[in-house]
């Protein structure tokens, strides 16, 4: 090699310098563009339909639903259903958070008290009447499915239903004197019973609880939509936009719920950090749970002998509390993915799948005629979740977790506060009014 | 000239790969620190509620919602209590404790290593271990503890009054290894001539603490005060884990500004009103560091 020449050195110098260039462009492309290419391959393979399907993570259900595309992809061979889950507790951030980004899924799972917030921002698209006609739904679901109706049209329909019942721990029954195969009827046997199981050391720890007392559980729907209407009362005007609480029922309903624990001394909220476990650990007597808990509760069959009834009556009313996630298909599905949306929707609300779900979910199938089939009606577990869903009702959420809050303050407010139910009471009515004012006022 | 030139180039090429390098880190973090920020405030004065594709524009109203909003200033009170019990207690014992194993001489590095692990441990862990070491009687190891000495068990994280306070020992405790660790490294840069002469001098202890050891110490005092404030005003981790459901319960009585935040934005999602929020603490916080930074300034 000769002389490098100073024209060579700058040309190598502006070598080097596009090589920099494209050092940093093969940094930064990537991540500025890698978002929008997975659904391109996906659409260039030509035949095959390919959806995404989202639910949250429950061991159970996200196993049935492999097993569930799986059935569905071999009679519809030109759809290919992908199954997608999150970790419950951050569901519906995921969801919320994923909508901005324009990621997401096709046919989505959501829990209907959230339905407002998707619907209303246009997520959702309605249900085409000519696979979902508003007659037949109506016809054939149970009536608190129409939560998921807006506007005259549906936007979601679930597989399965879910209403509340009690659970009793019959080795503790025996325990303490009561006959195992009697749970209580009443709300007045209940603290009777309740009484019974409850034991506490010298200083009043307590050692074993009578009843739950979990309002950030379950009791707070059985507060809301069983003890206030057994007290003569109703949780919401008929269009859902008042509370009506913040009357006689309401307060008597609170005082009822909260001498549970200042009067009868029968539990504590959070005996255990929840009534799940503490059910679970055979140191809770009775529970009040929905069938989704059933699965939970059969896997510690050693240990664990438990009885399932219907919530108990008050005044000769009987209650309950129904919810249900539903499947809705999303608002920038179109085309082929839509019509393979649509199929698959129709696949998850059919009474094969409903069957299966019950066995392996222990959630209600959402067909009236299904579900009362005497087979299921009359079985000693599922049987009382079903007569339940008769009477029973779907709060019509706007924001289910904040609802939730006012009536665990509202608790805290007469127990830890010494303020009176009505003082308690009045104050929830305000804030959860205010909720809901806040949703409506755009309407 | 040809050689001159080319030492030139190598000179130049260095600085650009010098550049290459840094300009990945500053867009990342332009991207996820600066981005962010600024569009906070943008996102303030709009009612975008996540989900939502158009952003209006709702001029001052969140800020205005926010005065008159009761959480609002509950939540802020509860944040400034968090700073200023947790901060002076945390400082005091992170020098009592820096101060003592200063003066060993054997076993130091165990003790350091003993205190500074809860540091470094994730906080949602000690959260929750600490979460279930409150519990009442029959899980709580300090309710049961209490209930076997024959005295009556307390109600820790579900009492209106001892949830904050249990919250911050347990905050006081993760922390305590970082102030300790910086401490002690102020006082191993303290010559120790200056403690010979006071000897000499007919010194006792206590002066020389007061007169020596504190004066020196300012710019590590000055230094932990500064990020710990911050740190003690961005408290969250504890109390979303701590709390059943992160509620910040019971009553709201632990529940910081930065929970509440959280909660308007991804629970609620009100993001509109959470990015106001956002802004007003960026503004505390901001206030706080300017002030601290001008008194120290002002006093060298």
């Amino acid at each position: 090699m000769g002389e490098e020449s100073p024209h060579r050195i700058q040309k190598e110098e502006m070598m080097k310098k596009a090589t920099i260039m494209l050092l940093v462009l093969l940094m930064v492309v990537p991540m500025l563009f890698a978002a929008g290419q997975g659904e391109k391959a996906v659409a260039d393979k030509g035949e095959v339909t390919e959806i995404l399907y989202w639910q949250y993570f429950y061991e159970t259900k996200k196993n049935l639903m492999d097993d569930l595309i799986k059935m569905f992809e071999a009679r519809n061979p030109d759809i290919r259903v992908t199954q997608q889950t999150f970790p419950y507790e951050n569901y519906n951030t995921k969801v919320a958070s994923s909508v901005p980004s324009g990621q997401g899924p096709n046919v989505i799972n959501l829990f209907y008290g959230w339905l407002p917030l998707y619907i209303d921002s246009g997520y959702l698209q309605p249900l085409p009447e000519s696979n979902f006609a508003i007659s037949k739904v109506e016809s054939e679901f149970f009536p608190l499915v129409s939560a998921a109706k807006f506007d005259g049209k549906y936007y979601a329909l679930p597989t399965a239903v879910r209403s509340l019942a009690m659970f009793w721990n019959k080795d503790l029954f025996i325990e303490a004197g009561l006959d195992p195969e009697v749970a209580p009827e009443t709300m007045e046997e209940l603290i009777e019973f309740a009484k019974k199981l409850t034991k506490r050391d010298k200083n009043g720890n307590y050692l074993q609880t009578g009843v739950t007392l979990e309002l950030r559980g379950q009791m707070h729907h059985v507060l809301r939509e069983v003890l206030i209407r057994q007290f003569g009362g109703a949780p919401y005007s008929d269009d859902s936009r008042k509370v009506t609480y913040n009357n006689q029922a309401g307060y008597d309903a609170l005082k009822w719920f909260t001498d549970l624990e200042t009067l009868h001394k029968v539990g504590v909220p959070q005996y255990m950090t929840d009534d799940i476990t503490a059910f679970s650990a055979g140191k809770m007597g009775i529970t009040i749970d929905g069938s989704f808990r059933l699965g939970n509760f059969d896997k510690l069959s050693d240990t664990l002998h438990y009885g399932v009834a219907e919530l108990p009556s008050m005044n000769g009313v009987k209650s309950n509390f129904a919810s249900f996630w539903a499947n809705g298909i999303t608002s920038t599905t179109e085309g082929k993915k839509l019509e393979a949306s649509i199929k698959f929707l129709e696949f998850l609300t059919s009474d094969e799948v409903m069957e299966m779900w019950l066995a392996a979910i222990g959630e209600l199938p959402a067909k009236k005629a299904l579900s009362l089939k005497p087979e299921f009606a009359n079985d000693p577990k599922y049987g009382p979740f079903i007569r339940g869903l008769e009477y029973a009702e779907a709060t019509k959420f706007i924001d289910e977790s904040e609802q939730r809050v006012v009536w665990i303050n509202a608790y805290d407010e007469v127990v830890l506060n010494g303020k009176s139910p009505k003082y308690a009471v009045d104050k929830a009515a305000k804030e959860e009014q205010a909720v809901l004012d806040a949703y409506y006022k755009s309407k | 000239m040809s050689k001159t030139y080319s030492r030139n180039s190598v000179e130049k090429n260095k600085r650009i790969w010098a550049y290459v390098f840094l300009i990945v880190p500053i867009i990342f973090y332009t991207m996820i620190r600066f981005y962010p920020t600024i569009y906070a405030f943008v996102l303030s004065v709009t009612d975008w509620n996540i989900v939502s594709k158009d952003l209006n524009f709702v001029g001052a109203s969140n800020y205005k919602a926010l005065v008159k909003d009761a959480m609002f200033w509950i939540t802020l009170k509860n944040t400034i209590k968090y700073v200023v019990f947790g901060l002076p207690i945390s400082l005091l014992l992170g020098f009592i404790l820096a101060y003592q194993i200063n003066k060993i001489h054997f076993g130091d590095g165990l003790f350091k290593a003993m205190y500074f692990i809860p540091y470094i441990t994730s906080m949602v862990a000690v959260a929750w271990v600490w979460r279930w070491l409150y519990q009442p009687v029959p899980i709580g190891a300090f309710n049961n503890l209490l209930s076997s000495l024959g005295l009556p068990t307390q109600g820790f994280l579900l009492s209106k009054t001892q949830a904050l306070p249990s919250i911050l020992g347990t905050t006081i405790w993760a922390d305590l290894g970082f102030q300790m660790i910086i401490f002690l490294a102020g006082l191993k840069a303290i010559s120790p001539q200056y403690y010979e002469a006071a000897t000499i001098d007919g010194a006792n202890d206590r002066q020389m603490l007061f007169s020596i050891t504190f004066p020196l110490l300012k710019p590590t005092i000055v230094f932990l005060s500064i990020t710990g404030m911050i740190r003690y005003l961005r408290i969250f981790t504890q109390v979303m884990n701590m709390t059943y459901q992160g509620e910040g319960g019971p009553l709201n009585s632990t529940k910081p500004l930065v929970l509440y935040i959280y909660q308007s934005a991804f629970r609620s999602f009100k993001m509109g009103y959470a990015a106001a929020l956002t802004v007003v603490l960026f503004m505390i916080i901001l206030v706080v560091t300017i002030l601290q930074l001008v008194v120290t300034r002002h006093e060298n």
